[in-house]
C-alpha cells in the first residue's frame, strides 16, 4: 500500500511539472518576439519545465539576499531544529537556517560552476581553434598533451591537482577548469578544422589578415552553435564535479552556503527518516535534469533528428 | 590475421606510452607542491642543517629525472648520500638495498614510498584497500552490465513504445543525479527506518563473502543506477540506428520473429560501439567509486584518497591516482581491442 501511495504522489509531481511546463511556455509565447515564437512552440514539456526551472534558479540565486529570511552564515537557533513557521526547513547542524542556506547555496554553487564552465570554454575554444588554425607541431603538441591528460579521470586529476594547490574557492574554479578546457579543446579544434580548409578562410589569409583576427572574426563565428550547444552539457559536468568535490569536503569550504557541502554536513540525520539533507542534493539535481532537458531539445533540434 | 596482431600491439605500446606520461604528470605533481618539501616534512623542527640533512637522505639535491628513475623503480634507489657520505635512500631504510648491493625498489616494484602523516609504507595503507574497491566496482558491474544491455535491447524492441519512452526519462533523469543523491535516496529508502540494509558498509578483512555482499549491496547499488542509465541508452541507440539496414528489413520481411531479428542480427554489429560504452562506463565507475565510498565510509581506495587529499599527504594520493589512472587506461585499452576483435571485417581482412 505505501509503495501505491508514493507511486501516485510521484505522478502527482510528475503531471505538476508538466503542467508547469505547459503554462510557462504558453505564457512565454505570449510574451516572446515572433520570431522566437514557433521555436517556443515546438518545445516538449520536458523541455519547458527546464526553462521554466532555469529561470527560477536564475532569479533566485541574484535576488538571494532579498528572498531569504535569514542571513547565510548566523546561527540563528539551536542545532538540528524541525520545520516550523520560524525556520520552515528547519536549521542544519550549526543552528543556522536551512532555507536561507538552500537559497543563498544557490548563488555560490551554481554562480561558481558557471564561471568555471566559462573559463574553460575560454580556455578550450581558444587553444582549440588555434591549434586547429596553426596546425602543424603546435596541434600535435597541444594534442597530444590532451590525450595524456584526459586518459586521468577528471575527478583524480582534480583529487590530485586540489592536493598540490591546496582548496580554496580560486584554485578549485582553476583546477575545474582547466581539465574541462581539455574536453572543450577536442570539440573546437574538431569543429574549427571543418572550417579551416574553406575557401574564404584562404581568402582571408591571403587578405592578410593576423592570427587573432582570423580566429575571432572568422573561424568563431561559424564554430559557435556546436559549442554553445555543448555548453549546456558542460555545465552540468562542471556542476556535477564541484558538487561532489564540496561533498568530499574539497571544494568550496565553510562557512559559504553550498549545496554539496550542506548534504555532507546533514547527512547523519537522513539515518532518522528525515529528508531535510536530501534537499540540497535535490536542488543539484533539479538543475541538471532541467539543463539537460532543454539541451536534449536543441540538440535534437539541431540535428533534425526525428527518429 | 597478423595485421590484426599488429594493430594490437600498436595500441598496447600506445597504452603503455600513455602510461608513461601519466606517471610523469603525476610524479611532477610533487615537484609543483609550493614550498619546500623538506620544510614541510620536518613541519616545526625544521633548521637548515636538518632541512638539508632531509633533503639528502630522500634524495631531494639530486636531478629529477633520477628521482624519477628511482620513484619509478627503473634506476637502483640508493643514489643519495648523507653529510658522512653514507649511502642512504629509501631502498635501504627499508631494508631492501644495502649500501653496496642497490636495488630497484620503486612504483613498478610496488613501493610507493612511506606515507607523509603516519609515516607507514604506503604499499601497506593501500593493501586491503584495492581489493576492496575492485571488489565494489565489480559487484556493480556484474549488476549494470547483464541489467543495462537488457533494459537497451527491450527499449529497443518496443521503441516509442510507453515503456521505451519511461525507461529513456528515467534514464535521462538519474544521469543528471549526482551520486550522492543517489545514495542518500537509496539509504532513506533501504536502510533508513526499515533497516533492510545496513547504511554504513563497514568491511574488515574476516569479512566472509556473503556478508560482504550484503554489507555492500547499497554502494553497488548506486553505482549501478548511475552508470546503467548511460549504458542502456547508448546500446539502445546502437541498434536503433542498425534496424534501418537493409539486410534487417530482409530479415523481418523473411518472417523473423523481432526478438531474433534484434539478437542474431542486430546485436552481433551493434557489439563494438556498446563494448566501447561499457568500457568507458566502467573507467567511470572508478571516479564514481571515490564518491559512493565516502557516503557508505567503504573501506576502500576512494575513502583513502579523499582522507590523503585534505592531510596533502602526496605519496598516498600518487599511488592512488596513479592506480586509478592505470586502471582507467587500461579498461580502455581493453575497449578498442576488444571493439577490433568484434569487427569481423577487421578480422578477417589481408
Amino acid at each position: 500500500m505505501g509503495v501505491l501511495i508514493t507511486f501516485f504522489w510521484f505522478l502527482v509531481v510528475v503531471a505538476g511539472c508538466l503542467a508547469a511546463g505547459w503554462l510557462f511556455r504558453g505564457i512565454a509565447m505570449r510574451l516572446a518576439p515572433a520570431g522566437a515564437k514557433r521555436e517556443l512552440g515546438t518545445a516538449p514539456l520536458t523541455a519547458s519545465f527546464g526553462m521554466l526551472m532555469i529561470l527560477v534558479y536564475i532569479l533566485v540565486a541574484v535576488f538571494a539576499p532579498l528572498i531569504a529570511p535569514f542571513p547565510e552564515r548566523a546561527v540563528v537557533g539551536t542545532e538540528y531544529m524541525p520545520w516550523d513557521s520560524v525556520h520552515l526547513l528547519g536549521t542544519d547542524n550549526l543552528g543556522r537556517d536551512m532555507l536561507s542556506r538552500l537559497i543563498f547555496g544557490a548563488r555560490n554553487t551554481v554562480g561558481i560552476a558557471f564561471a568555471t564552465t566559462v573559463l574553460a570554454f575560454l580556455i578550450g575554444s581558444v587553444f582549440g581553434m588555434l591549434a586547429a588554425t596553426v596546425s602543424g607541431w603546435l596541434d600535435q603538441g597541444m594534442s597530444r598533451l590532451v590525450d595524456v591528460l584526459m586518459a586521468i579521470p577528471a575527478l583524480i586529476f582534480a583529487l590530485l591537482l586540489l592536493t598540490i594547490f591546496g582548496t580554496s574557492i580560486l584554485t578549485l574554479i582553476l583546477v575545474i577548469a582547466v581539465i574541462d578546457s581539455t574536453r572543450v579543446y577536442r570539440l573546437a579544434r574538431s569543429v574549427a578544422l571543418n572550417i579551416v580548409v574553406m575557401d574564404y578562410i584562404e581568402a582571408a589569409k591571403l587578405r592578410g589578415e593576423g592570427l587573432w583576427r582570423l580566429i575571432t572574426r572568422e573561424i568563431l563565428p561559424n564554430a559557435l552553435a556546436p559549442l554553445v550547444a555543448e555548453f549546456g552539457l558542460r555545465f552540468c559536468f562542471v556542476f556535477l564535479a564541484i558538487s561532489a568535490l564540496s561533498f568530499l569536503g574539497l571544494g568550496l569550504q565553510p562557512p559559504m552556503a553550498d549545496w554539496g557541502s550542506m548534504v555532507k554536513e546533514n547527512a547523519t540525520l537522513i539515518a532518522f527518516g528525515d529528508i531535510t539533507p536530501l534537499l540540497p542534493a535535490g536542488a543539484i539535481a533539479l538543475l541538471t535534469v532541467s539543463v539537460n532537458f532543454v539541451v536534449d531539445w536543441q540538440l535534437h533540434r539541431a540535428s533534425g533528428l526525428k527518429e | 590475421m597478423s595485421h590484426i596482431l599488429i594493430m594490437i600491439a600498436k595500441r598496447l605500446a600506445f597504452g603503455v606510452l600513455t602510461l608513461f606520461f601519466v606517471s610523469i604528470l603525476i610524479f611532477g605533481a610533487t615537484e609543483l607542491l609550493p614550498g619546500d618539501f623538506a620544510e614541510e616534512f620536518l613541519g616545526q623542527s625544521a633548521t637548515p642543517e636538518t632541512v638539508a640533512a632531509i633533503r639528502r637522505q630522500l634524495g631531494l639535491n639530486l636531478p629529477m629525472h633520477i628521482r624519477y628513475g628511482e620513484w619509478l623503480g627503473i634506476l637502483p634507489g640508493w643514489t643519495s648520500m648523507n653529510a658522512e657520505g653514507v649511502l642512504t635512500g629509501r631502498c635501504i631504510e627499508a631494508g631492501i638495498a644495502t649500501a653496496d648491493a642497490p636495488a630497484y625498489c620503486g612504483v613498478l616494484q610496488g613501493d610507493f614510498g612511506n606515507s607523509l602523516s603516519n609515516r607507514r609504507p604506503v604499499a601497506e595503507l593501500l593493501g586491503t584497500r584495492l581489493g576492496n574497491t575492485l571488489f565494489l566496482a565489480l559487484y556493480a558491474a556484474a549488476i549494470a552490465v547483464p541489467l543495462s544491455l537488457m533494459l537497451g535491447i527491450l527499449a529497443a524492441l518496443f521503441r516509442n513504445s510507453v515503456f521505451d519512452r519511461v525507461v529513456n526519462a528515467s534514464a535521462l533523469t538519474s544521469i543528471s543525479f549526482p551520486e550522492f543523491f543517489v545514495a542518500y535516496i537509496l539509504i532513506f529508502w533501504l536502510a533508513g527506518m526499515g533497516g533492510l540494509f545496513p547504511s554504513m558498509a563497514t568491511i574488515r578483512p574476516a569479512t566472509d563473502f556473503a556478508e560482504k555482499l550484503y554489507l555492500a549491496f547499497l554502494p553497488a547499488l548506486t553505482l549501478t543506477l548511475v552508470v546503467t542509465a548511460h549504458m542502456m541508452r547508448m546500446t539502445r541507440a546502437a541498434i536503433i540506428n542498425l534496424l534501418a539496414s537493409p539486410y534487417i528489413e530482409m530479415a523481418r520481411l523473411k518472417g523473423m520473429s523481432p526478438i531474433r531479428v534484434i539478437v542474431r542480427h542486430a546485436l552481433p554489429n551493434a557489439l563494438a560501439p556498446i563494448i566501447n560504452v561499457i568500457a568507458l562506463n566502467l573507467a567511470y565507475l572508478i571516479t564514481g567509486v571515490v564518491v559512493v565510498e565516502v557516503v557508505f565510509v567503504y573501506p576502500g581506495l576512494g575513502q583513502l584518497m579523499v582522507d590523503s587529499v585534505a592531510a596533502r599527504d602526496m605519496p598516498v594520493v600518487q599511488a592512488v591516482a596513479l592506480i586509478f589512472a592505470a586502471a582507467y587506461v587500461l579498461l580502455n585499452l581493453t575497449a578498442d581491442v576488444l571493439a577490433t576483435l568484434s569487427n569481423p571485417r577487421l578480422v578477417k581482412r589481408g
